[in-house]
Formats: structure tokens, C-alpha cells, sequence
């Protein structure tokens, strides 16, 4: 094959005439990647035990609601869901609201749709790992809490989430990795991120190899910090007697 | 360091890949490839309306491969092998460049812009179209020149030359626009139709193909002075002089015949499919220029 190598391209100046380099794209597009999956992770960790929660309820209503918050998010393909974020649901809200929101710099647009959009798709996920979590520990446990006088939130609190939480770390570490390798499909929208940026290197420099090995060792280094911190959270959170303690 | 081990291992066995592949190329050109296969390997887009996209039933059309289907039968004729197999293979802008150069595709006419860039990597056919960058914008938007576009947001597609013109002509003039760069050429026309930027800039036959496709096209206008213009070519593989010759003469001959400005009226003067739209898209001066002699030079 033909190719020219040349991983100078990188340091080498934007041909756009602004003051940075090839490499100084790519850690633009680094830092939307790792700060819409952070932000995003933070809101599917509340939305997912919100609803994982109230999945497990007795009362049949609040169940419910959960069980339809997982049908909707999780059976829908997450680049659809961007479209209808991003595009279809400032057309369908009062007109005033819509234009409002489109009137917004660019930048605030895409990141609070795929802040949004990414948060309430992986929160889906993990509202059925919550509530496994849930489901999986002893009957026994719940009922003895009651006997001892606590109250239902208190047995939530003080029983059964502490142990629910400490039996998922490993498919949450899952979901931890997922949400930044999903967060690509943010450029679908315009959001300039790590695979976004790859795609513009190899459309600007004709240099398609040298940017994609660059992002695919970018999201290999995302990735083992994100284990290695899940392993600490393993760790750390284990209990004597319980699962993965000693 | 067993990381940087590793790494330079792979790196290793890449280029080990390619230099393999090379050797196994070097020595045959593209036609004496076509001729012992009887297969000629095209590469085509999606959706360049109107250049090359699907129609019906997942059938190529457009201005460009028709020009690609002329070259294949100039290959037929030179081979003296009268039922060459096409294959088509549908191409994006990312994998294009690689794809011609690993011989997966033989030749490629598409909407693809000759640059010096990509010169380093293949090489580029007579040039059989020519574009100016242009705005489509709404036509009651009051937007009639770039300089109208000062602190508004102005949509273009990701990795193309106009998105290149915007950002500098921002950085240069301080013109404080919000730039947004869509995935493909339908999305930043729906940037420009949903009301998020008042304009689109692009090449201007693109601009016509998205403003056929508006569900009221006459709300929409192209406006502007052109920054920069832009020649497609077919690309195929570098250092093949042969091929390159046929492919550049039997362009060379469409356009001086008149051949070509009839193919161009088809694609740009009359209704096409899928949805019998008329771009209304007269050829340019420089288009007039360049059939009455052919060249394969870049424009700047």
C-alpha cells in the first residue's frame, strides 16, 4: 500500500489559521469526551437508582413508572434518541421555549441535549442493575429490618442499598466504560468530540491512520483509568463475610 | 515499560502489514489488475445528490457516475474485454483515501475535492466539476454576503473545505460567529431549516441538491460571494500512469465532445430521481472554462 506516514501532522499548524495545532484539536475533542460522560454519569447514577428503587417498591404505580422510564430509554438506539433531543423536542415544546433554546450559543446546546440524552440512556441501564442489586439480597433482610422498627426508607437506606450497591461495582464498571465510548455518537449532532476530531484530522490532513490510532489509544487510556478506579471502588467497598470480601 | 512494548509491537506489525501488501502491488498497474480479474472496482457515495446516490432499489445514479460509467467502458474497449463485472462499493469521506489505496476500489467518482493534502496520498483524474463556495440561507433572513453573518450562528458539514473558509475567515475578520459543524450536508441543511443558523455554507450544487429536497424549497435562497472554488476529480492510485491516461482522456474527450454538457443538463437542468426534483442549477463560467479544455489541476 501507498500510505505516507507522518506523525508530524500532529504538531504541526490547524490549516484553518487559528492559533493551535493538529494535537491541540485532539485534546479539545479529549476534554468534551471526558467532561459529557462525567456529567452525564453523575445524572444516570441519580436517575438509575431513582428509578431502580422504585421498581422494587410494593406499591404497584410507583413500579410501574420505573418499569416504563426502562422500556422508553433503553429500547430506543441511542442516536435516535440524540435526534429526538436535540432536534425534535425544542419543535414540540410552547414555541417560545423552542426558540429560547435555539437562540442558545451552539456549544450549550449540544452539550445539555447529550448531557441529557446520555444521562437518562445509561440510567436506564443501571435502574435494572439497582434493582438485580435489590431483588438478589435475602428476603430475610428486608423483613428483618421491618421486624427491628425501621421504617421502609430506613431499611432502604441502612440495609438493603449499602449491600445492592457493593453487589453491582462490576456491571457498573461496564456502564462506567460504555458511557464514554457511547458519548461518540454526540457528534451525530455537531458536538466535537474525540471521534469527531479523529474524523476531522483524517477529512483535513488526508491522514486517516495516524488520527484514528490516536483516538483508539485515547479511549484506551479513558478506559483503564476508568478500571483502575473501579477496582479501588471494588476494593474499598467490600465487606468481611459478604461477596469478594474476606 | 511494558505499555511501549507493546505499542511499538503494533505498530511494528502495521507497517510490516503495509510494506507486505505493497510489494505484493508494486508491479501491477490497475488495468493489467482489471484485465486478469475482469472486475473493475468502483467506489460510489450514498447520498452526493447530484452526484453520485441511490436512487430506487438501491441503483447508482448521478453526474459523477456517469462520468465513471464512461470510463468503464473506454476500459472495456482498450482491454478489448467487452463484459467487465463492476462492483460497487459505497464509500464515506473517511474511507475513501484508504480504500483506493489498499485496492479495494480501482477508481472513485464522487463529490471528491482535488487538494494538494490529498495528493500526497492518491492521485486525482481531469476534473469533472467545478464548485464555488457558497451561503444558502432563508430568503427572508436579510443575510446577502459572509459579512451579514457577523455574531450569528452559521451552519456547515464537518471536514470540508467551507468549514475550513469559516473558521479562518472568523479567526481573521473577528467576525465573533458561532460556527456549527454538522455530520453530513442534510443535517446542517436541517440546522439551517429548524432555525439554529441563519445560514449554510457549502459548495453551491450541494446547496441546490439540500434546497431541492426543503419541503418549500422557494423559502430558501443561495446568496454570496464565492470564497474559494473547488474541482472534483476521480481518484484512483498514484504512480499508475496508464490508467491515469485513459481515465483523464476519456474525460478530456466527454467534455469537448459536448457529451458532457448534455450529461450535465440531465443531472442539473432536469428533473431527477428519487422524487423528480429540478436542481434549476445553470453552469457556471468556470465550468464553460473547463470543458472547453480539460485540465486536472486543483483550484485554490
Amino acid at each position: 500500500m501507498s500510505y505516507q506516514w507522518n506523525w508530524g501532522i500532529l504538531l504541526s499548524a490547524v490549516s484553518t489559521g487559528e492559533p493551535t495545532t493538529y494535537l491541540g484539536w485532539f485534546m479539545d475533542g479529549l476534554k468534551a469526551t471526558v467532561t459529557l460522560s462525567l456529567a452525564a454519569w453523575i445524572i444516570a447514577l441519580i436517575a438509575g437508582s431513582l428509578f431502580g428503587i422504585l421498581r422494587t417498591l410494593p406499591n404497584k404505580w410507583l413500579s410501574g413508572l420505573g418499569a416504563v422510564y426502562v422500556a422508553v430509554f433503553r429500547n430506543i438506539p441511542l442516536i435516535v434518541q440524540f435526534f429526538i433531543w436535540y432536534f425534535v423536542l425544542p419543535e414540540l415544546v410552547p414555541p417560545s421555549l423552542g426558540a429560547w433554546f435555539k437562540g442558545l450559543p451552539p456549544l450549550i446546546q449540544f452539550f445539555s441535549s447529550a448531557v441529557v440524552c446520555l444521562g437518562l440512556f445509561t440510567g436506564a441501564r443501571i435502574c435494572e442493575q439497582v434493582r438485580t442489586g435489590i431483588l438478589a439480597l435475602p428476603p430475610g433482610q428486608k423483613n428483618a429490618a421491618l421486624a427491628l422498627g425501621f421504617t421502609l426508607p430506613q431499611t432502604y437506606r441502612y440495609v438493603l442499598l449499602p449491600n445492592a450497591y457493593r453487589i453491582i461495582v462490576p456491571p457498573l464498571t461496564s456502564e462506567f466504560l460504555n458511557i464514554f465510548k457511547n458519548s461518540a455518537v454526540a457528534s451525530t449532532i455537531g458536538l466535537l468530540e474525540l471521534s469527531a476530531q479523529a474524523r476531522q484530522l483524517s477529512d483535513y490532513t488526508a491522514h486517516t491512520y495516524e488520527s484514528f490510532i490516536i483516538v483508539t489509544a485515547c479511549y484506551a487510556l479513558i478506559n483503564a483509568v476508568v478500571m483502575l478506579f473501579m477496582r479501588w471502588v471494588e476494593r474499598t467497598s467490600r465487606l468481611p463475610g459478604q461477596i469478594g470480601g474476606k | 515499560m511494558k505499555l511501549k512494548k507493546i505499542v511499538v509491537a503494533l505498530m511494528a506489525a502495521g507497517t510490516l502489514t503495509f510494506s507486505y501488501a505493497q510489494a505484493q502491488q508494486a508491479g501491477t498497474s490497475t488495468l493489467q489488475k482489471i484485465k486478469d480479474t475482469g472486475t473493475i472496482s468502483l467506489g460510489h457515495r450514498e447520498s452526493s445528490i447530484p452526484f453520485s446516490y441511490y436512487a430506487d432499489n438501491q441503483q447508482v445514479v448521478g453526474y459523477s457516475h456517469e462520468y465513471a460509467m464512461q470510463i468503464v467502458k473506454a476500459i472495456e474497449k482498450e482491454l478489448n474485454k467487452p463484459q467487465l463485472e463492476v462492483k460497487l462499493t459505497p464509500i464515506t469521506s473517511q474511507n475513501r483515501i484508504p480504500l483506493i489505496q489498499n485496492g479495494t476500489i480501482d477508481l472513485e467518482c464522487g463529490s471528491t475535492t482535488n487538494n494538494l493534502e490529498r495528493q500526497q496520498q492518491v492521485a486525482f483524474s481531469n476534473t469533472i466539476f467545478v464548485v464555488s463556495t457558497r451561503l444558502l440561507t432563508r430568503v427572508d433572513s436579510g443575510v446577502k454576503d459572509f459579512a451579514d453573518l457577523k455574531g450569528k450562528t452559521v451552519a456547515t458539514t464537518a471536514g470540508t473545505t467551507s468549514e475550513r473558509i469559516l473558521r479562518a475567515m472568523n479567526q481573521d475578520k473577528k467576525l465573533g460567529m458561532n460556527i456549527i459543524s454538522a455530520k453530513d450536508h442534510s443535517e446542517a441543511f436541517l440546522m439551517l431549516e429548524t432555525g439554529r443558523s441563519v445560514a449554510f455554507m457549502m459548495d453551491d450544487a450541494l446547496l441546490a441538491g439540500e434546497r431541492a429536497k426543503a419541503k418549500d424549497p422557494s423559502k430558501f435562497v443561495i446568496v454570496g460571494t464565492p470564497q474559494s472554488q473547488e474541482a472534483y476529480g476521480c481518484m484512483l492510485r498514484k504512480n499508475d500512469p496508464a490508467f491515469k491516461k485513459l481515465v483523464d482522456d476519456t474525460i478530456a474527450k466527454l467534455q469537448t465532445s459536448g457529451e458532457g454538457s448534455k450529461i450535465y443538463q440531465k443531472w442539473f437542468q432536469k428533473p431527477i430521481p428519487p422524487r423528480n426534483l429540478n436542481l434549476n442549477f445553470p453552469p457556471s463560467e468556470e465550468l464553460k472554462a473547463l470543458f472547453k479544455s480539460p485540465n486536472d489541476q486543483a483550484k485554490g
